[in-house]
């Protein structure tokens, strides 16, 4: 199918670009495309009005410093992958994005496209909600910063008011003594996941005092879970394989798992049982090299 | 009420053109309807199978992912551009045709083009990248051996024409 007729801007500067998304209570910002083009074509999002926001100038940055990476709303994921300084200050980043889809629609999706899209299937609003990332937004009423975790709402559902635009997250650094990892099952090499997990851990005397998952694919948000509990108590430096099970069960606690024409709701909680243990000991594993050689 | 049109310039294969079109006008639509290049096939229409694969200012772009007044003033690679210039198959057509990488042929544009920026980017890939280089393509007919074997024929025959005088 085709998409429906829909008027179009193309502004050249951001303050014009939110004016004409305030001219309309049913207008979309066009930055990649690739989750918007599809729901157009399908006729799924029929605008009256798309602002494409690919002329804006000074958008397209990847910035870190010791705090964290800054992505700008027109850096493609292919720009954010191939950031060797964004790789070294948060290497969840590069984790993730090569997981979202394939490399051609890398090339020209974009990150905080992503974000605002807020698919509870997609890799980046997971991320961005376990580090504890912010977007900046800009309406008529100047800039402002959203926290990671409250940006979505529902599926496909951002917080964000119908005239701002997203123009920059912002993904905090790995702290030290920290580990990360990332894993996901699809059915195919760059499909949307059946199921996905990123961990981030952080380590006293090699010993996990802290633990969280975000979830992708197996809730209607992307959600984030204290593992630190199920890790509680003494044990050997390593988690112990009854540890990492409890771990698995304790996430499935504050997930809901569906089953949908690609996987049933008994194999997505299995898949949630399975990879949080081993992500848990991939992140446990990233943080012992970290640490030991820095 | 008939519907707005917006100038739209793209540079296809070296020739520019100046079209009007609708803001919904996909840039597949643009090329097979408005500029008549049928090369770019149109699979699934919504980004899964590749086969619309061109190259947009030389990166590999789904060209029914975008509309076509997004991307006007930019350089556009399709099929009908991969040919050398006295017409005859450039190296990664060439080697499509000596490994069998086609059957029923309907992917294979999707799967030029995707493959002339993967070399042009890493010109000697190993078996794994080969692979990896087309992992966002689907061929319905070869099961894809064929098709990894024409990645590494094809780097063969670029380097192979880097040495001759």
């Amino acid at each position: 199918m085709k998409p429906a007729p829909f008027a179009y801007a193309r502004p050249t500067d951001l303050a014009a670009a939110v004016e004409a998304l305030a001219g309309s209570t049913n207008a979309k910002v066009l930055a990649g495309g690739q989750s918007l083009v599809p729901l157009l074509s399908m006729r799924l999002a029929a605008p009256a009005l798309l602002v494409d926001i690919n002329r804006l100038p000074g958008l397209d940055h990847v910035t870190s410093d010791a705090s964290g990476v800054r992505v700008g709303a027109l850096a493609r994921h292919a720009a954010v992958l191939a950031d060797e300084e964004a790789h070294r200050v948060q290497p969840l980043l590069a984790m993730a994005l090569a997981n979202v889809a394939h490399a051609t629609i890398r090339n020209r999706g974009t990150t905080v496209g992503s974000l605002v899209h807020a698919d509870a299937a997609a890799e980046m609003p997971v991320v961005l909600a376990l580090l504890g990332g912010s977007v900046d937004v800009v309406g008529p009423g100047g800039r402002r910063t959203v926290a990671g975790d409250a940006l979505f709402l529902g599926p496909l559902e951002s917080s964000l008011a119908h005239d701002e635009i997203a123009v920059e997250a912002f993904f905090p650094a790995l702290a030290e003594g920290s580990g990360v990892a990332f894993r996901e099952v699809a059915r195919r090499h760059g499909d949307y996941a059946l199921c996905g997990v990123a961990v981030l851990v952080r380590l006293e005397d090699r010993r996990i005092v802290e633990a969280r998952a975000g979830y992708l694919s197996v809730s209607d948000l992307p959600t984030v879970v204290d593992l630190a509990p199920a890790l509680a108590g003494g044990g050997p430096e390593v988690p112990s394989d009854r540890a990492l099970e409890a771990a698995g069960e304790l996430a499935l606690a504050a997930l809901d798992p569906q089953g949908d024409i690609h996987a049933t709701a008994a194999y997505r909680a299995q898949l949630v049982r399975v990879l949080t243990g081993r992500t848990l000991r991939a992140a446990y594993d990233d943080a012992r090299r970290r640490t030991e050689q820095p | 009420m008939s519907e707005e049109l917006h100038d739209v310039r793209l540079v296809v294969n070296g020739v520019p053109h100046d079209l009007g079109v609708p803001a919904r006008r996909l840039l597949s639509d643009a090329l097979r309807h408005d500029l008549g290049l049928t090369g770019t096939h149109v699979g699934c229409e919504h980004g899964v199978c590749g086969s619309c694969t061109v190259l947009l200012d030389g990166t590999p772009v789904r060209s029914c992912l975008l509309l076509a007044v997004t991307v006007s003033g930019s350089e556009v690679t399709t099929v009908e551009g991969l040919t050398n210039a006295d017409g005859s198959l450039g190296p990664v057509q060439q080697a499509f045709k000596d490994c069998h990488g086609l059957q029923c042929g309907f992917c294979t544009p999707g799967f030029l083009t995707t493959i002339t920026a993967g070399l042009r980017d890493n010109p000697c890939p190993t078996h794994d990248e080969a692979k990896e280089m087309i992992a966002g393509n689907l061929c319905r007919c070869t099961g894809y051996q064929n098709i990894v074997s024409a990645v590494e024929r094809a780097a063969e025959l670029i380097a192979g024409e880097g040495e001759s005088p």
